[in-house]
């Protein structure tokens, strides 16, 4: 099935909340992007996964203008993504990220991290946005570390402290960059943990990773994705048992026997 | 802001992120170029033109370090005067420098404690306290201080000291040059074919085939062998004199003569430059790993290849860039000769400018002259840095 | 049969004595070494203090020491020097006493106590007014000695500053037009000698300023030096912005900050703390720098001093003027050096 013909299939178009179409980025000479076609409707929870190079992470950072792509659409939430500023900035306000190297702000305390951009962008108050920040640090897991400094806490204490900074914003959709990739095998679980809460709570999640446990209990569809483009997608448990493409299969037999 | 769903709209212009871009650049541009315009205007109103033809004129001025100058010579060939002392005082200057640096370097790393501490003493006080005050010190309280030329100290040569410089031999050419200069080239051809062969068979069987001494024999015996063949002397010694005229006054004839006031300002560019240079030095041996000797020793390798084929090659890599840039730093430091009376381009350059009037082309001419000095020495520099690249791959 | 651990290292190689052999006699050349370097500080150290304590004559330092720290400033008006500095020394005391306090009013306070501590100090030493009995005008032209290396270097760095950041952020821009002529820029002072950056503030910037518009010979100076020292602190911001991770600029934009924001509460702050130590190596070097303001005629502490070795009284007492001088700067450079050097190591070992 096509991705347009599964869109129709499910509700119109006013729920779909991201629409790619025809998608291409050239680094270079280097085609990495090349036609990708991608509807998300709202509240639902897309996993991508594929070999290094496929160009998964230039393409979820094209959704939000970390990387400009150069031929095709991209429409987030009724707003086009092109070279028009206010564009740019709008989206950037309703999409939240976290990174693979968590990417936190070191000279400022955990609580300054999370309220930066909702006083400075969103022009809350002080106290309002340090209340959410309070709410947004024990939702996830660590409210007693408000007043550390992000060097003091572990791998997993600082993703989950990144989640919350891209949650203090509000976003209508969350993107996930290889959240767990980074921490030691100890510490992925409670950062996983955090992100099954959040596609629960019925956020709109598109997250690149390799944990088919969190794909399987969460994911409504896997991605594969090879060679610049969309090789098949499916449900977790249409896709783990029944692959349709050979290289496919190859892909998870490498990834699953390890 | 247009919610569409598929169409690619029009963006307006005042918030396409490639316009303001383009004109954020244009604005800026326009505003160096009306401030430059600006100033043109204000210059001009002073009646003041921009012309180079004043080069041409007569100096009127004269000059007593360099080459050959008189009073009737044109600004032109003033202004090379003093480019030509700049570069000599910088040449000299880099060479001995270096020389000073690599050894109290190499000094404050030693194991010899006392000698180590000397270093350290001479560094940290010679990078705490300003050039000029260096400068000073050494022109007028110790040159200036040093007794006049009747009682002028006599070093081996004999060479006199005195408070206006020194006076040494030199070698000046002789008639029998004409038949000797084709030695020299030999040797040096000679050398340049065995050192090719050296790299050659270097790189095929991993060390050279000829010791570097035979390069070093190329180039004193078969000049020695010329000197001994051609008839009369190549080359003959200047030796300088004392001569007692009239009155009590005292000349001294021939050698060569180092002005008090080059001579100031080599020694303090020296010792100034050396104590940096040191810095990088030691910093570039100690940036060689331990391990790497110790390993070297454990193979059997003696002292002086492990200098040589492990730590220097090493060593070098993280010394040659800062060691540029304190090249460079000499060059340009070189412009305090104003301050205690060397002619460099500098000094020249303002006597010309007080003159001739002509302020701007001057400074144009300055300012075009260190950059061309630094631009050259970077460039060298840069090849030899890329040079200790490659050989060692 | 005596415990092989009873028996005592050899004395030669414990103590005193062993240290002394390691470190100065083992290998035969370190023997020869320390006896030639024994007696060369031998003998440095005798003609110096011979000189020092019998032949130098130290009344010319002595006699001149105000003339030396505040040059031709009035001696009456000296005291408003004193209450300068004073000023000074009060806000130093009070950030040190509050280095520790994390609260932000309290350095807001600070911050703006420095910045307004700049024209009320300006205002005392230059005062209004010809007739003002308490505090007549001491015009910039007059203000020399040590006075005058401190304005030049702290007005210098302090001015410098601003310019250098904008012009590293202008050097690592992606607009071509911008990142040029930034470059140029850098590159073109640092190729030349401050000497001739200080040579065309003097002569040739008034020629490009309006015929109406006349500036004094400080304010020249310290156009010159403020230019100058601005190219290098841009590269030195410049090492300080390249060692921000790219993360950070991509988290700031996800997180919704736009390009300003970024720079001004992200970037900048983690950048310029990486480079305090070499911002405070740079107003070392400017420090020593504003001697070459003598070559163009402004009589700061060394200027003074050659001056001073032309009085009647003490000609040609070049030795002990310079000297003087020398230990001053040295002084003031060790210590700012060492104070670099604990402020890496605070810096480094912080909790960030």
């Amino acid at each position: 099935m096509s991705e347009k013909e599964v869109a129709m299939e499910r509700s119109d178009t006013a729920d779909q909340i991201i629409q790619c179409r025809d998608v291409h980025k050239w680094f270079g000479n280097f085609h990495v992007l090349r036609g990708v076609d991608l509807i998300v409707c709202k509240g639902e929870v897309i996993v991508i996964c594929g070999p290094s190079g496929s160009g998964k992470s230039t393409f979820i950072r094209c959704i939000n203008r970390l990387e400009e792509h150069q031929k095709g659409t991209i429409v987030v939430d009724g707003i086009e993504l092109t070279n028009d500023l206010r564009n740019i900035h709008a989206v950037q306000r309703e999409i939240g990220m976290v990174f693979q190297q968590f990417n936190l702000f070191p000279h400022l305390k955990v609580i300054d991290n999370v309220t930066l951009a909702p006083i400075w962008v969103r022009r809350w108050s002080k106290d309002r946005a340090v209340k959410i920040a309070e709410e947004l640090l024990t939702r996830v897991g660590i409210p007693e570390q408000a007043q550390k400094y992000p060097g003091q806490l572990s791998g997993g204490q600082q993703q989950r402290l990144a989640i919350a900074r891209a949650l203090a914003m509000q976003p209508k959709i969350m993107l996930f960059d290889e959240p767990t990739s980074a921490l030691d095998p100890e510490m992925i679980k409670e950062v996983l943990d955090v992100m099954v809460e959040l596609a629960k709570s019925g956020m709109t999640m598109i997250v690149v990773t390799h944990e088919m446990g969190f794909a399987k209990q969460v994911a409504d569809r896997i991605y594969f994705f090879d060679d610049g483009n969309i090789v098949e997608y499916n449900t977790p448990e249409e896709f783990f048992l029944k692959p349709r493409e050979e290289r496919t299969k190859k892909f998870l037999s490498q990834i699953l026997t390890h | 802001m247009k919610r569409t769903g598929s169409q690619t709209s029009k963006v307006p212009f005042w918030r396409d992120i490639r316009v303001l871009r383009a004109v954020g650049q244009f604005v800026f541009l326009m505003g160096v170029v009306a401030l430059i315009l600006w100033a043109i205007s204000n210059y001009r109103q002073r009646g003041m033109i921009f012309s180079y033809s004043f080069l041409d004129d007569t100096a009127s001025f004269d000059l007593a370090e360099g080459i050959e100058f008189e009073p009737t010579d044109t600004y032109a060939r003033a202004f090379l005067v003093g480019v030509l002392n700049t570069v000599r005082v910088a040449v000299i200057g880099i060479v001995l420098a270096t020389l000073l640096g690599l050894f109290t370097g190499i000094a404050r790393l030693s194991g010899n404690w006392l000698l180590s501490k000397i270093a350290i003493v001479y560094i940290e006080i010679i990078r705490n306290t300003p050039l000029l005050v260096q400068l000073f010190f050494l022109y007028f309280a110790v040159i200036l201080k040093l007794p006049r030329l009747s009682s002028a100290v006599v070093l081996p040569g004999p060479a006199y000291l005195s408070n206006r410089g020194i006076v040494a031999p030199w070698p000046r050419l002789a008639e029998a040059f004409r038949l000797w200069w084709p030695f020299l080239l030999l040797a040096l051809a000679a050398a340049i074919v065995l050192i090719i062969v050296r790299r050659r068979t270097r790189a095929r069987i991993g060390r050279p085939s000829i010791r570097g001494v035979w390069v070093l024999a190329c180039l004193i015996v078969i000049p020695l062998a010329g000197w001994l063949i051609v008839p009369g002397r190549p080359l003959r010694l200047d030796i300088p004199e004392l001569i007692r005229k009239s009155g009590g006054v005292i000349k001294v004839e021939g050698g060569v003569s180092l002005s008090s006031e080059f001579m100031a300002l080599l020694l303090g560019l020296v010792i100034y430059t050396g104590a940096y240079i040191a810095e990088v030095v030691r910093s570039g041996l100690q940036s060689v790993v331990k391990g790497q000797t110790e390993a070297a020793r454990a193979q059997g390798f003696t002292n002086g290849q492990i200098m040589r084929l492990i730590v220097l090659p090493q060593a070098l890599r993280v010394i040659i860039p800062p060691l540029i840039s304190q090249y460079l730093n000499l060059t340009k430091n070189s412009s305090l000769a104003i301050a205690i009376g060397f002619l460099d381009l500098y000094a020249v350059s303002q006597t010309m400018l007080n003159q001739s009037g002509r302020v701007v082309e001057v400074f144009f001419m300055i300012m075009g002259s260190y950059l061309a000095i630094s631009l050259t020495i970077s460039l060298i520099m840069n090849i030899v840095n890329k040079r200790m690249q490659i050989v060692e791959r | 049969m005596t415990d092989p651990s009873d028996i005592a290292p050899p004395r030669v190689e414990v103590g005193a004595l062993g240290w002394l052999k390691k470190n100065l006699f083992s290998p035969w050349y370190n023997a020869l070494l320390t006896v030639v370097s024994v007696a060369f500080v031998v003998y440095v150290v005798r003609a110096v203090l011979r000189w020092a304590l019998f032949s130098a004559r130290w009344e010319v330092v002595t006699t001149n020491l105000k003339v030396f720290m505040i040059g031709r400033y009035p001696a009456s008006e000296a005291w408003r020097v004193i209450a300068s500095l004073a000023v000074v020394a009060v806000l130093a005391g009070l950030t040190w006493a509050f280095r520790k306090a994390k609260d932000r009013p309290i350095r807001r306070w600070l911050v703006l106590a420095w910045i307004a501590s700049f024209p009320v100090i300006g205002i005392l030493l230059r005062g209004f007014g010809e007739d003002n009995p308490f505090m007549p005008r001491v015009s910039a032209e007059v203000w020399s000695g040590l006075l005058l290396t401190l304005v030049l270097a702290i007005v210098g760095i302090v001015a410098s500053f601003p310019i250098g950041v904008l012009m590293a952020l202008g050097r690592r821009s992606r607009l071509p037009v911008i990142k040029v002529l930034c470059t140029i820029y850098i590159e073109t002072i640092r190729g030349v000698p401050l000497i001739s950056v200080l040579f065309m503030s003097q002569l040739m910037l008034p020629l490009f300023l309006p015929p109406q518009i006349r500036l004094a010979t400080v304010m020249r100076a310290l156009v010159g030096i403020t230019l100058f020292s601005s190219a290098y602190t841009a590269e030195n911001v410049r090492g300080g912005l390249a060692a921000v991770p790219r993360g950070q600029y991509e988290a700031a934009q996800a997180v919704g900050l736009n390009k300003a924001l970024m720079m001004i509460l992200i970037v900048l702050p983690q950048a310029l703390r990486n480079v305090i130590p070499a911002i405070v190596g740079q107003f070392t070097a400017l420090f020593k720098d504003t001697t070459l303001v003598v070559i163009v005629g402004l009589l700061e502490v060394l200027g003074i001093g050659k001056a001073v070795t032309g009085q009647k009284q003490f000609i040609g007492l070049h030795q002990e003027v310079f000297f003087f001088v020398a230990v001053l700067f040295f002084i003031c450079c060790y210590l700012m050096s060492y104070g670099s050097r604990r402020l890496e190591k605070k810096l480094g070992v912080g909790e960030r």
